[in-house]
């Protein structure tokens, strides 16, 4: 089936079967590997994107759904190529990451969240990202850079 | 995990999709927000050979008053539900708990109505519409019904819901100021409920028959093959009896399981403290 999926502001058309999952999707069909497979049981968030501006988990949606539809991975959140976005930049300052694995999903979730709370509380914060999993930090330093990411767009 | 081949069919219109199900019968699932069908696929578990994506109908997304209830489109996503002012306003207990469904990935994409004909035992929302005495209306080939909810959960993942019937909304009475309360026990932030339990007191009309004394209604999750309802220590209340003696029959009527979770025997010790917290709750 064709589907023409908006993918980091380019229309993009392919053909896909149904069954298709929209993380495999992007990975496969569009090379955008940034977005991580991790459980691939919609528990622990690696594969979150942007669909119409709203955080998902890409793992459990399929492509088709997504049809005609507005999709941001992380390959597109930074505004240009030599410049990161702030949650992006605040992740770095405040070392929110160790291995990386579930940083893409962790900053889509972010920004996700602070379009909805954009000045959060540390327990907003933490609730917030409940469904993104990082097993190396303890989320300390995520935590720190999202309050730090809400308090410099503010 | 790659869900078994399907044929993929989107539908602008409930009357499509009545007019697929009717076509396709059994063989035929229908697609909201797919957050308990695609897991459910995935794992192919559920290997429906055509599924209906009704995730378009936009018009069965809402939230509105109407008279002395409020009427949810079955594809209101749980967000919609978290964040309805008229919810948080009127039935605060459902707009709570719709905010204690999954995480917020999750809560873009589920729906109310997806979450109810699942008809998980252990899902967050149906107990809340069984303790606020709520309703499903459900279209069909033949018309519109309206099924209580005490009606609709039939046995494990099994709903009033036939093949050939869609349901577009969901109904729960109003209660402004009612006291209630949404407990859940989890291990990690984002699990389904060992158990859980919804408890709803108030005095709506309904209670001019009950000498002006609260109505309590208490759900159950995670406590038997369906969603279900403490009846023993909802009738115990309305026989006067104390907040600790109703609480101490919450399981009498239900069957729960073990599980690598709990013992049976640890589930039913979980809704009785879980209830007493969940009447106290809502007491105050």
């Amino acid at each position: 089936m064709q589907v023409t999926i908006t993918v980091n502001g380019q229309s993009r058309t392919t053909d896909v079967e149904p069954r298709t999952l929209l993380v495999h999707h992007l990975r496969d069909d569009l090379g955008l590997t940034g977005t991580n497979v991790g459980c691939d049981t919609s528990s622990c968030g690696a594969c979150t994107v942007h669909l119409n501006g709203e955080a998902v988990k890409s793992c459990t949606m399929l492509a088709v759904q997504a049809d005609g539809q507005d999709v941001l991975t992380i390959e597109g959140l930074a505004p240009s190529a030599d410049e990161l976005h702030p949650m992006q930049q605040a992740f770095r300052e405040h070392h929110g990451l160790q291995c990386g694995f579930c940083t893409p999903g962790m900053v889509m979730a972010a920004v996700s969240l602070l379009k909805e709370i954009p000045n959060p509380t540390e327990r907003e914060v933490r609730e917030g990202i409940e469904g993104n999993l990082c097993r190396c930090t303890g989320y300390h330093n995520i935590v720190k850079a999202i309050l730090a990411a809400a308090g410099s767009s503010a | 995990m790659i869900p078994a081949k399907f044929d993929y069919e989107r539908v602008s219109s409930v009357d499509e999709a009545l007019s697929l199900l009717r076509q396709h019968g059994d063989d035929a699932k229908l697609l909201a927000g797919g957050h308990s069908l695609l897991p459910l696929m995935k794992l192919r578990f559920a290997t429906p050979s055509v599924l209906i994506d009704v995730g378009r109908l936009s018009e069965l997304s809402y939230v509105r008053e109407d008279g002395d209830e409020i009427a949810i489109g079955a594809l209101t996503r749980h967000h919609d539900v978290q964040h309805s002012d008229v919810l948080r306003a009127q039935v605060e207990i459902l707009a709570h708990a719709a905010g204690q469904v999954g995480d917020q990935q999750v809560r873009h994409r589920g729906t109310i109505g997806g979450s109810i004909a699942h008809g998980d035992p252990a899902s967050d929302l149906p107990a809340v519409i069984l303790a606020l005495g709520g309703s499903m209306v459900i279209r069909g080939g033949d018309g519109e019904r309206t099924v209580p909810a005490s009606e609709f959960f039939t046995g494990f993942l099994e709903t009033a819901l036939a093949p050939d019937e869609l349901l577009t909304e969901i109904r729960v009475p109003k209660v402004p100021g009612a006291g209630w309360s949404f407990q859940k026990l989890t291990k990690r932030a984002q699990d389904w409920a060992i158990v859980g339990c919804a408890v709803v007191r108030s005095s709506t009309s309904a209670s001019e028959s009950n000498d002006g004394r609260s109505v309590t209604g208490v759900g159950l999750v995670n406590m038997g093959p369906t969603p279900l309802r403490a009846t023993a220590t909802e009738q115990a209340l309305a026989a006067g009896a104390s907040v600790a003696d109703a609480a101490a029959v919450a399981d009498q009527d239900a069957s729960p399981t073990a599980d690598i979770n709990a013992s049976e025997e640890y589930r039913r010790h979980l809704a009785r403290v879980l209830v007493r917290r969940g009447l106290e709750e809502a007491t105050r």
